[in-house]
């Protein structure tokens, strides 16, 4: 992992230092750290010339762009009508309990994050989910089960896109 | 006047085509007026939900005066029970792609964006590779065209156009005021064409077979096929290709549980149209003289009779709030009041009576809200309150 104040600069040489290079640099920051915290807010308005005023309120508006510290798999199940009708507690309680972890905590060891999210656009395959970019569907407790134990038992972060 | 209200299948979309060069070079070589015209008698309106006649749109732009346009194809399909977009850009990208250069050729654009929407994140290496290989031929054809992928991060509001634009160019997604319309000042204040991705696909199979083709399909005010999402409780949730203009009876007939109670249509913020009134119900664009038409940007949610209404309404108006930019009041207080609201009244703290005030204050949002999301909160309140209102008291 390369150290923020690198990343950053890394990030401003590809995308620019413009205003509307915003957004890319904060989520290649959030892709490498798996949120924004406020030294990384301050370094990116420094780099880009902005105050990190108007850095911190255009972060915090979007829900991907995490500002408290995250696990490394940040897990977001989809609560959205049709994932609520199709099962959604039983698999957000299935991973509490395999997890030891609520809605809103990361676990001790910095592994998992688990989070409710909006829309996943997986409808037609309910319950739906992320662990990071990755997409997992039509969940059932035990899928849930067997999905995370591959990753307790992972050392890497990269997996399969749509499952 | 077609009195065709029959559910029927197309296949446009998604139908292999292995021909997006010819029709690229094809269609470049047109004036930019052919083409518009071509587009303008088809009347394809915009497939994202709002129905926008898609030839004037192109028009608008090609007439402004601009050395610096854009051509952008939303795809942050936010809209809860709709994944159609998300469908097309990983089966059918080349006739995106081709879609959107060929607008750019129309308004005389150079550059094109597809926003896609953070949640589809696991679409970009794909996608780029199609851009690659697609900006490779226009290169080889002397067509100067370029496309690039804007990443979203989870914002339900980007998908209102200026607040799109908004976000592009790195500020927090907060619509702006129109006048002026993206057409004359959109992204970066320049003239911008901002089409959805299906409308764009649709685009393709107009340049291809002529507008009449398209146009013989669906009924008045509403022509062409359509992508629908059809989720809940259905025995084959999936995306389907239909023709406008068909009575909710018949989609319930096709699609339902044979218990089905209600359906959303056009997703949380559609409206819910309860089991009496499916025959006279029409899916389309409004301006149909006889009955109901409920447009739709392809979600359709069944529910059946286990399903209670009050904890879809709870859920919509969850997402609302948690969703509404907090730009302005109406929206911001409103989604929070009208889900509190609803809360008290099953608690039995207010009232049966104090549904009829959220009625209101569902209506004011609807006048008062700057954008979309605010306005359209009361479709799904009002639709659900007053044909379940027993299940919201009790």
């Amino acid at each position: 992992m390369k150290p923020i104040i690198d990343l950053i600069k890394d990030l401003a040489d590809q995308h620019g230092r413009d205003r509307h290079s915003l957004l890319p640099i904060l989520q290649g920051v959030v892709e490498q750290e798996k949120y924004l915290s406020e030294y990384s807010m301050i370094e990116i308005a420094r780099e880009l010339d902005l105050p990190a005023t108007e850095v911190y309120g255009t972060a915090t508006f979007y829900s991907f762009l995490e500002y408290t510290k995250m696990g490394k798999f940040v897990i977001r199940i989809c609560k959205t009508i049709t994932c609520s009708m199709k099962g959604e507690k039983q698999i957000l309680l299935a991973i509490e309990d395999m997890l030891k972890i609520r809605v809103g905590e990361t676990s001790p060891d910095g592994k998992f994050s688990l989070l409710e999210t909006n829309c996943l656009g997986f409808c037609h395959k309910a319950p739906a989910m992320l662990i990071n970019n990755d997409v997992y569907t039509e969940l059932t407790p035990e899928k849930v089960r067997e999905i995370l134990t591959d990753y307790l038992n992972r050392k890497t972060e990269g997996g399969p896109n749509v499952n | 006047m077609s009195t065709n209200y029959q559910l029927k299948r197309a296949d446009f979309i998604f139908k292999n085509e292995n021909d997006w060069e010819s029709v690229l070079r094809k269609s470049i070589s047109r004036p930019a007026n052919e083409l518009i015209n071509e587009l303008i008698s088809s009347e394809l309106k915009g497939r994202g939900g709002a129905g926008f006649p898609t030839g004037l749109k192109w028009k608008v732009a090609s007439e402004e005066v601009n050395e610096t346009k854009y051509v952008i194809c939303n795809a942050d399909e936010g809209e809860p029970g709709t994944f159609k977009d998300r469908e097309i850009l990983s089966r059918v990208p080349f006739k995106v792609l081709t879609g959107i250069a060929i607008c750019g050729h129309v308004i005389g654009a150079k550059q094109g964006y597809i926003y896609l929407r953070g949640e589809y994140f696991f679409l970009q290496d794909e996608l780029n590779k199609a851009i690659n290989e697609f900006e490779y031929y226009c290169k080889e054809i002397k067509f100067d065209f370029k496309i690039k992928i804007f990443m979203g991060s989870g914002a339900y509001i980007c998908g209102e156009e200026t607040a799109l634009f908004e976000s592009m160019e790195g500020k927090r997604g907060e619509p702006r005021n129109k006048p002026p319309f993206p057409s004359s000042y959109g992204y970066m204040g320049k003239p911008t064409v901002i089409n959805n991705v299906e409308t764009l696909a649709h685009t393709y199979t107009i340049f291809k077979y002529g507008s009449k083709r398209f146009y013989d399909l669906g009924v008045q005010y509403s022509r062409g096929s359509k992508l629908f999402s059809v989720s809940g409780d259905t025995p084959k949730p999936g995306i389907y290709e239909l023709e406008l203009g068909m009575s909710l009876s018949d989609f319930v007939e096709e699609f339902g549980d044979d218990d089905t109670k209600a359906v959303q249509v056009g997703g949380a913020s559609g409206f819910l149209v309860p089991r009496k009134r499916f025959a006279e119900t029409n899916i389309g664009f409004q301006g149909k003289l006889v009955g109901i038409s409920l447009p739709t940007g392809g979600s359709m949610m069944l529910f059946n009779s286990s399903r209670s209404m009050f904890n879809v309404l709870d859920n919509y108006l969850n997402f609302f709030a948690e969703e509404s930019c907090g730009q302005c009041t109406p929206c911001r207080v409103g989604c929070q009041q009208l889900l509190k609201g609803i809360k008290a009244v099953k608690r039995g703290e207010k009232n049966a009576q104090y549904l009829d005030k959220l009625l209101k204050l569902s209506e004011t949002m609807q006048f008062t809200a700057k954008c979309g999301l605010g306005q359209s909160v009361g479709n799904s309140f009002s639709s659900i309150v007053e044909n379940f209102r027993e299940e919201m008291i009790y």
